[in-house]
């Protein structure tokens, strides 16, 4: 169990983590859910006891990290955001070398074979740490993480420069480890999140925006009523088109997508559906619809929208090749 | 500890480091034993020894200089310091990793002073208490090597900040008779590196220049301990 109240980390006058508290229970996977920046790795890192912090309290299984470190970091594993490997070990020799270094009691070959066949390390055990790719690399950080059997996992950024198919293996394990444990996880994406997350705190410049569950999450942040479409036709003319569709509150026109085919953002009322009167209006005119979508998230219209209550938020106006967090908000 | 300690001496050998420095440590001692000693014909090493502490202030920021600058640029330190270890107990089992290898390199007095003994007898209590000096001004150099380590992530800063950290202290009271005030000359002279060895040179085994050693070692550790736990609120 992790329980943190009232945190606060200042670097000078620099509020990199400002009064935050949440809870999660034993076998819980609880999301850590924030922008770059936003003080997730500066959280895990008082969490862990690397650094630490200006008030508040942070219990590991109730043992307080500040007043107790070394009682505390016996209970944790902590993958941070660039693995901690020694680049001139092996992957065998450094693994023996956290075994030692976290005095682990449970059978040495045994328990390293276990670990190394969860995080599927075994055929590269004998390889130099420096050799290896970035996802093997994540894999034995993940698996120094794991050793002693920790109660409490923090992982921060766990899937951070991986390959697809590394992502999808990393998430399964992640959810395997979390049914017995308390696991938390920070990431910048919101689909990995809700993917393998039973709790989401969504954290923004150092505050707690919203402390939910996943399911709760999801349904504040359905978004039907914002729409993006390429429709072919003339803009003067498919513009009023859309406006003239009852609900529709906005609409802004877009980038020229291919020849004659133009990208609308349609921003209608909350609760209203104008996809059929769309589609409808569209059809009797000759206007084909090539590509209708939801507005998906970015990470900055979450917050605008949870720090905003029940505002709407605004469109956002990018493109759709923006940079690489919405991209992977949107595509991961 | 025992992990740390394990671990730092094997990646001596792992980089060239520990060759390097044992490689340098026995060539300059090499040098300084057939000029000195051989090539008179005496069995004395004292002034092998006074010789030895110049190589003790280029070669020990090169055994030193990656002890914890390289771990803090590597983020290495994220999984020392969230592991159940304390501060004091990585440090300790760096410190010791660094004196055992550098005990491997004062080990070679030992032969030379075996090989003068082939021409005539050596006095063997000067050469073992020139020996015992040796190892402690070598343990407070590491300290403060370590201590420079901890200040900096880049490696040959380190190793720069501590060759003229060294130089200080082994000029300390040359720098302190520059000054025309008793009190401070006094202190300095006392605090100089180069003074309290001499006299293990001397054939004197004077147990304050022993203690002298052994708490400036323990000084800088405490320092270096403090500059970790430092970084840790800041």
């Amino acid at each position: 169990m992790i329980e943190v109240s009232n945190l606060s980390k200042h670097y000078g006058d620099k509020k990199a983590v400002d009064n935050i508290s949440f809870k999660a229970e034993d076998g819980e996977i609880l999301g850590f859910l924030g922008p770059n920046g936003a003080g997730k790795s500066t959280t895990m890192n008082i969490l862990t006891g690397y650094i630490s912090a200006t008030s508040g309290k942070a219990l590991i299984n109730g043992i307080d990290i500040l007043e107790n470190p070394i009682k505390a970091k016996r209970e944790l594993g902590y993958l941070p955001e660039l693995p901690p490997l020694y680049m001139d070990m092996t992957v065998k020799e450094y693994l023996n070398f956290v075994y030692d270094l976290k005095k682990c009691k449970l059978p040495r070959n045994s328990h390293l074979k276990d670990i190394c066949s969860l995080v599927k390390i075994e055929h590269v055990y004998k390889r130099v740490i420096k050799n290896l790719s970035k996802g093997y690399k994540q894999r034995v950080g993940l698996a120094q993480a794991l050793i002693g059997n920790p109660k409490v996992l923090i992982l921060d950024e766990p899937t951070v420069g991986l390959d697809p198919k590394q992502i999808i293996e990393i998430r399964t394990l992640i959810k395997k480890l979390g049914k017995n444990r308390t696991v938390i996880l920070s990431s910048h994406i919101l689909s990995e999140v809700q993917a393998v997350c039973d709790k989401i705190v969504v954290i923004n410049e150092g505050k707690v925006v919203a402390d939910d569950t996943e399911d709760n999450l999801s349904r504040k942040l359905i978004n039907e009523h914002l729409l993006t479409a390429r429709i072919e036709g003339k803009t003067e003319a498919v513009e009023p088109l859309i406006k003239s569709i009852k609900g529709v509150i906005k609409v802004e026109v877009g980038s020229e997508r291919e020849k004659g085919v133009w990208e609308y953002r349609i921003e209608a009322k909350e609760g209203v559906d104008i996809r059929r009167e769309l589609f409808k209006r569209m059809a009797e005119r000759n206007m084909p619809i090539l590509d209708l979508r939801a507005s998906e998230l970015s990470l900055e219209d979450i917050f605008l929208k949870l720090t905003m209550g029940e505002a709407l938020p605004q469109l956002t106006g990018k493109d759709d090749d923006n940079d690489d967090d919405n991209e992977d908000t949107a595509k991961d | 500890m025992g992990a740390i300690f394990r671990r730092e001496v094997s990646s001596y050998f792992i980089s060239p480091i520990g060759y390097i420095f044992l490689a340098g440590f026995y060539c300059c001692t090499g040098v300084i034993f057939s000029q000195n000693s051989l090539q008179y014909g005496s069995t004395k090493l004292d002034a092998v020894f006074a010789d030895l502490i110049l190589v003790l202030i280029v070669l020990i920021p090169i055994l030193t200089m990656k002890t914890i600058s390289e771990e803090k640029k590597q983020k290495t330190d994220q999984c020392l310091l969230t592991s159940p270890v304390s501060l004091g107990g990585i440090v300790a089992g760096k410190f010791l990793a660094s004196f055992l290898i550098y005990t491997l390199g004062v080990a070679i007095t030992f032969v030379y002073a075996v090989v003068v003994s082939a021409y005539a007898k050596p006095d063997w209590n000067v050469i073992m208490g020139n020996i015992v000096g040796l190892l402690l001004l070598g343990a407070a150099y590491i300290a403060v090597g370590i201590f420079c380590s901890s200040l900096t992530e880049n490696q040959i800063v380190a190793a720069v900040i501590s060759f003229f950290a060294m130089v200080g202290l082994y000029l300390l009271s040359t720098l302190g008779n520059l000054i025309p005030v008793e009190f401070i000359t006094k202190v300095f002279n006392s605090l100089c590196f180069w003074n309290r060895y001499y006299d293990f040179t001397l054939g004197l085994f004077n147990l304050s220049n022993v203690l002298f050693f052994i708490s400036a070692a323990v000084a800088f550790l405490f320092l270096t301990v403090r500059v970790l736990e430092k970084r840790r609120w800041s």
